[in-house]
């Protein structure tokens, strides 16, 4: 579990995250939504340490991360998996080679275990023997992010963060992948924390959500509180679209 | 000058970061052989044809500029040498190689940085600076020794080539002109300024790269940045290098 306890951050001045707190659960999809420019990435960002919040704590199974040591973060570092919203895949590999990177570095594994591990974590997001030799470049969006979550997966993550994992993917390839973290989360009781935007993800797989508008959060339930609650920002941004107008009309008068 | 000052302590934070202690050291010093490919050898051939083609040029530029009967014949071929030795192959071609290989190197970490490999190699917990710089400076710095011999020997070829197939001047006069007063320092100072220089171009185009912002636009600023700037700090460290080593 994450806990984020009264979290600031500010860039040149400017506030961009205003005293957040929240809870990040174990086995669950875990969401941080809201409007672009709200502050979601940052406050990942800040989750996983890669901006410092200014104050406040952060919590990974009791240990504040705002006051390790360097080594210490290095170390917890391993038990974080993340998939970045382009993949993020080293161009200079191939798909395979992606996977083994983390185990190459980090594991004290034999070359053929390394391999085995490598293949059962491409199997396990469905991509096929035959695309294992490719280049990032030469396989689909959708297959980069696949591969980026077996890349993820690799060491065994206890915690995993997706930046937008469905940006720039149909809403066909969305649900495969949004269906894959699910499943993975559920399977490795991995503490899962997805920053998204996409209202299919939300609804499919939002166990814990959290809502960030304009750096301070302004809502947490999960998807089957979202029909009930009356909030005011919750409704101006799930409810943004005739199309979920429509259904939550629809869903009120069942 | 603030702007200097904040800039340099970031560079220098920044090597701090790449000559840290690796994760996996077998990891990091399996990539040196590869930067030594794709920055040192691939740029064999640039190297090869500016520096034959310079060899070419400067000597008939000597010859045809230098009709003065007080000069002795031999000189084409000691200035060229001492030319080739003292500046060409190590700052002139060093410069160059600036350009090709420096804005490569930005170019590459800019990229990286924009679409958040660099971000990824972090989040695994990996020194991200040490793992991607420090191969490219240990590529440069071991290659470039052989790029500036390989200049100085190609770039003396090019003015034997004009002794042998021109009448402007005799091979014989050209070889005693090469081995006039020949003084084997210069070719240690020229081996020494162009490990120096090779570190110069790798770690501010690293630099710059590294620290790229934003999008494409940031990686040509980051590339024509590290071209630019290592440019200046190659002149400025010539200047101390000749004053400590040859005064």
């Amino acid at each position: 579990m994450i806990e984020v306890l009264d979290i600031n951050k500010s860039f040149e001045g400017k506030k961009i995250l205003h005293d957040i707190s929240a809870n990040f659960y174990d086995g669950k999809v875990n969401q941080i939504i809201g409007p672009s420019g709200s502050g979601k990435t940052v406050l990942m960002k800040c989750v996983i340490g890669l901006h410092i919040a200014e104050d406040g704590q952060i919590l990974y199974d009791g240990r504040d991360i705002l006051n390790m040591r360097k080594d210490e973060i290095k170390k917890l570092r391993r038990e974080v998996g993340m998939l970045f919203q382009g993949s993020a895949l080293f161009d200079s590999l191939t798909v395979i080679e992606n996977v083994l990177f983390p185990l190459e570095m980090f594991s004290s594994m034999t070359k053929i275990e390394k391999e085995k591990r490598a293949i059962f974590c491409l199997e396990r997001v469905n991509l096929l023997e035959d695309k294992h030799k490719l280049y990032p470049s030469e396989i689909s969006g959708g297959m980069q992010k696949r591969v980026a979550i077996a890349r993820a997966i690799a060491l065994n993550p206890k915690y995993l963060f997706c930046d937008e994992p469905n940006s720039g993917l149909d809403p066909v390839t969305s649900l495969v992948i949004d269906k894959l973290i699910k499943e993975i989360t559920q399977e490795y009781d991995i503490t899962t924390i997805v920053n998204t935007h996409d209202m299919n993800s939300i609804m499919e797989t939002g166990d814990h959500i959290i809502l960030i508008r304009d750096g301070h959060k302004t809502w947490e339930g999960s998807k089957d509180d979202i029909f009930k609650s009356d909030n005011e920002s919750l409704q101006d941004f799930v409810f943004a679209s005739q199309l979920f107008k429509t259904i939550k009309t629809v869903h009120n008068n069942n | 000058m603030r702007k200097f000052l904040q800039e340099f302590g970031r560079y220098s934070m920044l090597m701090g970061r790449v000559f840290a202690r690796p994760e996996n050291r077998k990891m990091v010093w399996k990539q040196v052989p590869v930067e030594m490919v794709k920055l040192g050898t691939d740029s064999i051939i640039l190297v090869a044809i500016i520096s034959i083609f310079m060899g070419v040029i400067m000597t008939m530029q000597v010859v045809l500029n230098t009709e003065n009967p007080l000069l002795p014949r031999y000189t084409t071929g000691l200035m060229l040498r001492d030319t080739y030795l003292l500046e060409f192959s190590s700052t002139i071609m060093c410069l160059l190689l600036a350009g090709k290989v420096g804005s490569n190197i930005a170019s590459e970490l800019g990229s990286m940085r924009v679409s958040e490999q660099i971000d990824a190699l972090e989040i695994m917990g990996i020194n991200s600076a040490n793992y991607l710089i420090f191969p490219k400076i240990m590529g440069l710095v071991l290659f470039m020794p052989v790029l500036v011999t390989l200049c100085t020997g190609l770039g003396l070829l090019g003015g034997m080539g004009v002794a042998k197939f021109t009448s402007l001047i005799t091979v014989d006069n050209f070889v005693y002109g090469l081995q006039y007063a020949f003084i084997p320092f210069y070719f240690t100072y020229s081996v020494i300024k162009s490990i120096f220089f090779g570190f110069v171009i790798a770690s501010i185009s690293s630099f710059y790269g590294y620290y790229a912002n934003g999008g494409a636009i940031a990686v040509g600023q980051a590339s024509t940045n590290a071209v630019v700037k290592s440019s200046i700090m190659m002149l400025l460290m010539d200047i101390v290098l000749t004053d400590i080593m040859l005064t």
